[in-house]
């Protein structure tokens, strides 16, 4: 915006690593200042790390908060993507419907918990339900909301065509809609990332969630609830990149401008 | 009709399109307005038509119910004695803009009515219509690629891929800056000739009018009625100095009802 | 006009008020239960002071984390070296949900309301740094051009350009963030203080199983969430802020 000039390539490695190092370093020198016995410093969660790795343990938590991120994550979107195109394509349904998913939204998953232990129990099942119902909302909002911007030209070139409702619906509204619905789906897996950790501390006992509550309980080991939390950031991360990658493909790119 | 000096009777005689009593009444905030009042037209196989008329004068509105995208609420619309119920891929619209699929690249879009084809006809009749608007090179690109003035002819080559009876246009240069626009004319003429098909043409554009068509429909303003047809004899290529031109384009003028001296 | 809608949510309670029928025994209320459960919060006075002590708490966090991240965000939009120093580092802290920092959070201000108005703060504050960012990112360029040429001072582009070019886009982020912040409150009560709408589902299903009250909670849970999101669509509707939509 305002730079002087504009920041070479160099840079933008450059002053992330001094931020960094910043950070680091005012971690690190605060934990000595305090002299806290209690709060790790950069170099105790480091060992916390490998000793995670060492029992194994990291993967098979890390491996079980991703298994339930997908099967939750997956279903809603493979039932809020139907749904959405068909309240997005019906106004009459929409208008019935929409109240009742609004009073539905702002309860948050957490205080599911209760209703889906009853349902499935504490375990897996609740948790991926959690998920579900978390990640159901923001896909199903994208989904009416991209319908609804698809240029009313664009239909009647497809009825020109020939096209009956569905394969309107197919070949022309859902991949109009698509640029749209595939933010609906980073958003709805950031929160299932989210949810997912939180479903762990409640209702679970495996997960990166668990692991965080469950090395301060048993031990007040918080080298490794900062390992555990600096996990979940990272993967967090490389799941919200992995789907922007998507969102280039061409077919799809035409709908975002390029923003910085 | 006018002040043409001949008839000119153009190839394929017979009606293709005929439009009879055409009424179309809207409901606006409760009160009904009148957009279109008894509009009758035929228009022959292989004619270009061009209507003319003042801006929300309800030429597109015209064309819409034509195509089959409105009902008319009173008269009738057939096409080859067959009553028109809905848009239908023998009569292809062209828009004016945002009417390419931007998710399919020039060959997806060309041969997006085609998927009843077999493949190799399919991709055959891509190639040549990818010709006949001039767009080799870019058949995989995608339409954030192209021009306004690509994007338009990729519509018309859509268009003409299905084999339409009738081909409408609203508008379709309307978008694009004024160079373009007179390249464009003279592109489409082209195909015409080539393809001989029927051309239904929406434009606000009196020179483009005078410049394409056989005939030009002029419509008042609103509720629309057809205020005169033109013949414009003139054989193609036109010249735009000759005098008959000018004659023809200051008629025009008149009817809708400009002064020529700003 | 708003008939449908409302038939539609009778049907599902009467479908939902059929199926207890069917299980006696069953631990879930019905809609007659969670209304008699609401009121039977309300007759204990327990409703208002549960909803407020919700309230209180993020308005707290909510506040603070505006206070602090939306004029850190805004700088960071401008000055782009800063961005590019922090962005990796927001990016990586902003997935941590808000329930992994109660280890930390128990840790430094022990279980009570500051350990809970600290996980909003955290839950808020990066999404609302993130969209700063972005409000001055999508300022169009012709703005900038226009000051400069206008020969504005820094401190009066910032007030009479850069102010109003970014409050709509950080009204719409203020609202979703303010629903995020309800969505926190509510886990953040579950575990580490005594009183709230959080609080009161857990302490309804731990002493004894109260599941009408679960539920009752649960309603009202999601009916506060929509008032805070129907007042902030408001707000953002009030007409000195409403310039943007003319842009489309």
């Amino acid at each position: 915006m305002s730079s002087i000039t504009k920041p070479r390539l160099w840079e933008s490695f450059f002053w992330p690593t001094i931020a960094a190092a910043l950070l680091l370093a005012i971690w690190h020198y605060s934990v000595v200042f305090t002299g806290t016995k209690v709060f790790p410093s950069p170099m105790n969660v480091k060992t916390g790390v490998v000793e995670l790795l060492d029992k194994h343990v990291l993967w098979a938590d890390i491996g079980d908060s991703l298994r339930r991120v997908a099967l939750g994550f997956g279903a809603a979107v493979l039932v809020g993507i139907p749904v959405g195109l068909w309240l997005g394509w019906s106004a009459a349904t929409y208008q019935v419907v929409n109240p009742t998913l609004q009073i539905l939204r702002p309860i948050s998953p957490i205080a599911w918990i209760p209703v889906a232990i009853i349902f499935f129990g504490v375990g897996d099942r609740a948790a991926i339900f959690l998920i579900f119902l978390a990640s159901f909302f923001p896909i199903v909002v994208a989904c009416v909301s991209g319908v609804s911007s698809v240029p009313p030209v664009l239909r009647s070139a497809g009825r020109n065509f020939g096209l009956s409702t569905l394969q309107l619906i197919w070949r022309v509204i859902f991949p109009a809609a698509l640029p749209q619905i595939l933010v609906g789906v980073r958003i709805a897996l950031g929160i299932a990332w989210l949810v997912v950790v939180a479903a762990e501390m409640i209702a679970v006992d495996s997960g990166l969630g668990y692991l965080v509550i469950d090395s301060r309980n048993s031990g007040k080991r918080y080298d490794l609830v900062v390992a555990a939390m600096l996990m979940i950031g990272i993967i967090g991360l490389v799941l919200d990149f992995s789907i922007r990658q998507v969102e280039r493909i061409k077919s799809v790119r035409w709908g975002f401008r390029d923003a910085s | 009709m006018s002040s043409a000096q001949a008839v000119v009777t153009v190839a394929g005689a017979g009606n293709k399109l005929r439009v009879q009593h055409l009424g179309m009444v809207f409901e606006r905030d409760g009160e009904a307005v009148s957009a279109l009042e008894d509009i009758n037209l035929d228009v022959s196989e292989g004619e270009f038509v061009c209507i003319v008329g003042p801006s929300g004068c309800g030429k597109s509105t015209l064309l819409n119910v034509v195509a089959g995208f409105l009902s008319p609420t009173s008269g009738s619309v057939t096409i080859d004695g067959e009553a028109v119920s809905g848009p239908d891929p023998r009569r292809i619209l062209v828009f004016q803009e945002r009417g390419v699929f931007p998710w399919l690249t020039v060959e997806g879009n060309i041969g997006f009515g085609l998927s009843k084809l077999p493949r190799a006809e399919r991709e055959a009749r891509i190639a040549h219509y990818v010709q006949t608007v001039r767009l080799q090179g870019f058949e995989k690109a995608y339409p954030s690629d192209l021009s306004g003035g690509m994007k338009q002819r990729l519509q018309v080559a859509r268009a003409l891929a299905v084999n339409p009876d009738i081909l409408y246009l609203d508008e379709p240069f309307g978008a694009l800056d004024s160079i373009t626009r007179v390249i464009m004319r003279g592109e489409l003429l082209r195909i015409w000739q080539t393809e001989r098909r029927t051309i239904l043409f929406v434009t606000h554009d009196i020179d483009e009018a005078v410049q394409m068509a056989d005939r030009v429909v002029v419509l008042s303003s609103r509720p629309a009625k057809i205020k005169d047809i033109l013949i414009i004899d003139i054989p193609h290529p036109r010249n735009i100095s000759s005098p008959h031109y000018l004659e023809l384009r200051d008629e025009l003028l008149k009817q809708i009802g400009l002064a020529y001296e700003i | 006009m708003w008939l449908r809608p409302v038939l539609f949510i009778a049907v599902l309670l009467a479908v939902w008020q059929v199926a207890i029928y069917r299980r006696p025994g069953q631990l879930l209320p019905g809609p007659i239960g969670v209304a008699s459960g609401i009121l039977d919060l309300m007759q204990h006075g327990l409703l208002l002071r549960y909803v407020i002590a919700s309230l209180f708490r993020v308005t707290w966090g909510f506040g603070l984390a505006t206070l602090t991240a939306i004029p850190l965000g805004l700088m960071l939009g401008w000055y782009r070296r800063g961005e590019m120093a922090f962005y990796p580092l927001v990016q990586v802290f902003r997935p941590i949900s808000p329930l992994a920092w109660i280890p930390v959070a128990i840790l430094w201000f022990g279980v009570g309301d500051l350990a809970a108005i600290f996980l909003i703060f955290v839950g808020c504050f990066f999404p609302l740094l993130l969209t700063a960012m972005s409000a001055v990112h999508n300022i169009p360029a012709v703005y900038f051009n226009a000051g400069r040429n206008f020969g504005l001072s820094s401190s009066a582009f910032v007030s009479r350009v850069l102010y109003p070019a970014v409050v709509p886009q950080l009204l719409i982020g203020l609202r979703i963030t303010l629903g995020i912040a309800w969505l926190v409150v509510v886990a953040a009560e579950m575990i580490s203080v005594n009183s709230g709408l959080g609080f009161l589902i857990v302490d309804a299903r731990n002493a004894g199983n109260r599941y009408d009250l679960v539920v009752a909670g649960m309603v009202i849970i999601g009916a506060i969430g929509l008032l805070l999101d129907l007042a902030m669509r408001s707000l953002e509707q009030v007409r000195s802020f409403h310039w943007s939509s003319s842009e489309d």
